[in-house]
């Protein structure tokens, strides 16, 4: 019987004004997109904290893994010269 | 809140989708000892660092069931502590009051989602903590087994138990947990409403008639006690606090949030016109803070073992609501599944006002929420 199953998972992105992108707000338990789009608007914009929201099933997101956090970063470590600061510039020079 | 995470582990990292605390259990269990203590080793240093722990890092298994522990019963007082309340929905004395008291009730349950979903980050499901609430194998706070018998007690609640609320959770903002800490925040911020509401209820009652002022009163009698018992027993006999602080779920012991309490409440008494029922609180130069009276714990106790005045109501009520709930739920489901080809895809016309976010952009979320 569906009652004695969970709803499906899915993860909220609110977009709280125009000009910012959207951003996870939570998750929440609904049967289809539609009820999960009402829902989200029940739960995450009570106080008028969006002006659009996204729903995705949470089992579509793929995420990297924790444990590979140091080797899956790591092509960027060793690349200072990507940051502006890296790059020594006369005193007085400007615009720059 | 990012339940995904933990719902990835358990299938990608770990090969089980287990219940409760079995995430951490599972990964020792296929590891060498060597790998474990490493792991142990990287959360230490995080919880030292003051770094939160996210759903799909490593944690020790005591440390998943304490959070499931703690963030059930807190999901399930947020639902249970709609009922009392909501009694006097219908009843409320003007329309401007009822329509706060609706919003206030709806916060709790939206505040009760928050919190399942954060706990659902830890590898449990809604229907397996819905399922231990009302078999009684999960408790809920014991302030809302008694009963609200006058209007008043809707101020009483507002100032002192949403208060008492207050104080406990917004440490719990800075805990360790991420998702907990994030549900935190955002219950903190509406929870300021709840409170004020009922402050400025008490105080218009305690500025009108005779009998309002009364009535005003003899719900801060009633309520006083019971919401100092909201911070727990006296930190000598604290089960759980230790380890709870040492993990900084906890962040200060239950007798120094129940003093910074007093502290507080006292000049808003004071300002309310109406008296705190404890003859022996007052100022204590040397401490800097306000001495009170002894607690009686064998009421608390009492109440916890389920012999309060509402204990049997509120739990009888929860689960007629869920059973009549069920046919909503099923029609819902039978929708859903009629309509499933049109809408399981997260890329129907429907989402076309915006660029469909792929799974990129909402790994960038994710690791940036």
């Amino acid at each position: 019987m569906s009652s004695s199953t969970d709803w499906p998972l899915w993860e909220v992105f609110v977009r709280s004004r125009r000009g910012l992108s959207h951003t996870h707000a939570g998750s929440l338990h609904a049967p289809d997109a539609e009820m999960a789009l009402r829902n989200a608007r029940d739960l995450y914009t009570r106080r008028s904290e969006g002006v659009s929201i996204w729903v995705i099933p949470s089992t579509a997101i793929t995420a990297s893994s924790p444990d590979e956090k140091d080797s899956f970063f790591e092509p960027a470590g060793d690349k200072p010269y990507r940051h502006p600061t890296f790059y020594e510039i006369p005193d007085g020079v400007k615009h720059l | 809140m990012a339940a995904v995470t933990a719902h990835q582990t358990t299938q990608k990292t770990l090969g089980t989708a287990n219940a409760a605390g079995g995430a951490g259990s599972t990964a020792a269990a296929g590891e060498t000892d060597a790998a474990a203590a490493d792991h142990l080793a990287a959360f230490d240093a995080a919880v030292a660092a003051d770094e939160r722990i996210e759903p799909r890092d490593w944690m020790p298994d005591a440390y998943r069931a304490t959070l499931i522990r703690q963030m059930a019963q807190h999901a399930h007082s947020e639902i249970i502590g709609m009922q009392p309340e909501a009694n006097w929905i219908t009843r409320a004395p003007s329309l401007r009051r009822k329509a706060i008291l609706m919003a206030k009730v709806q916060d709790e349950a939206g505040h009760g989602l928050y919190l399942y979903s954060a706990a659902e980050t830890l590898g449990t499901s809604r229907e397996e903590l819905l399922d231990k609430l009302h078999a009684g194998r999960q408790r809920y706070s014991s302030i809302f087994n008694y009963p609200t018998l006058t209007w008043a007690d809707v101020g009483a609640i507002g100032w002192l138990v949403d208060g008492a609320a207050i104080t406990n959770q917004v440490p719990l903002c800075r805990c360790s947990y991420g998702p907990y800490a994030r549900a935190m925040v955002r219950i903190c911020k509406e929870e300021s409403f709840h409170q004020r509401q009922g402050y400025e209820l008490l105080l218009a009652l305690s500025r009108g008639t005779e009998a309002q002022h009364a009535m005003a009163q003899d719900a801060v009698n009633r309520w006083w006690w019971p919401s100092l018992m909201m911070f727990g027993p006296p930190d000598d006999a604290s089960s759980h606090s230790e380890q709870s602080m040492a993990w900084k779920i906890k962040r200060h012991s239950n007798d120094e949030l129940r003093r910074r309490f007093v502290d507080i409440c006292v000049p808003q008494a004071e300002a309310l016109g109406l008296e705190l029922p404890d003859p022996d609180i007052r100022w204590n130069e040397e401490l800097g803070g306000h001495d009170f009276g002894a607690i009686d714990w064998s009421e608390f106790q009492e109440v916890l073992k389920g012999n309060g005045p509402c204990n049997e109501q509120r739990i009888t009520q929860r689960r007629r609501a869920h059973e009549e709930g069920a046919w909503v739920r099923d029609a819902a489901a039978a929708y859903a599944a009629k309509h499933a080809p049109a809408q399981t895809s997260p890329r129907t016309p429907a989402s076309a006002s915006a660029s469909a976010p792929t799974s990129a952009s909402a790994q960038h979320v994710e690791e940036t929420a």
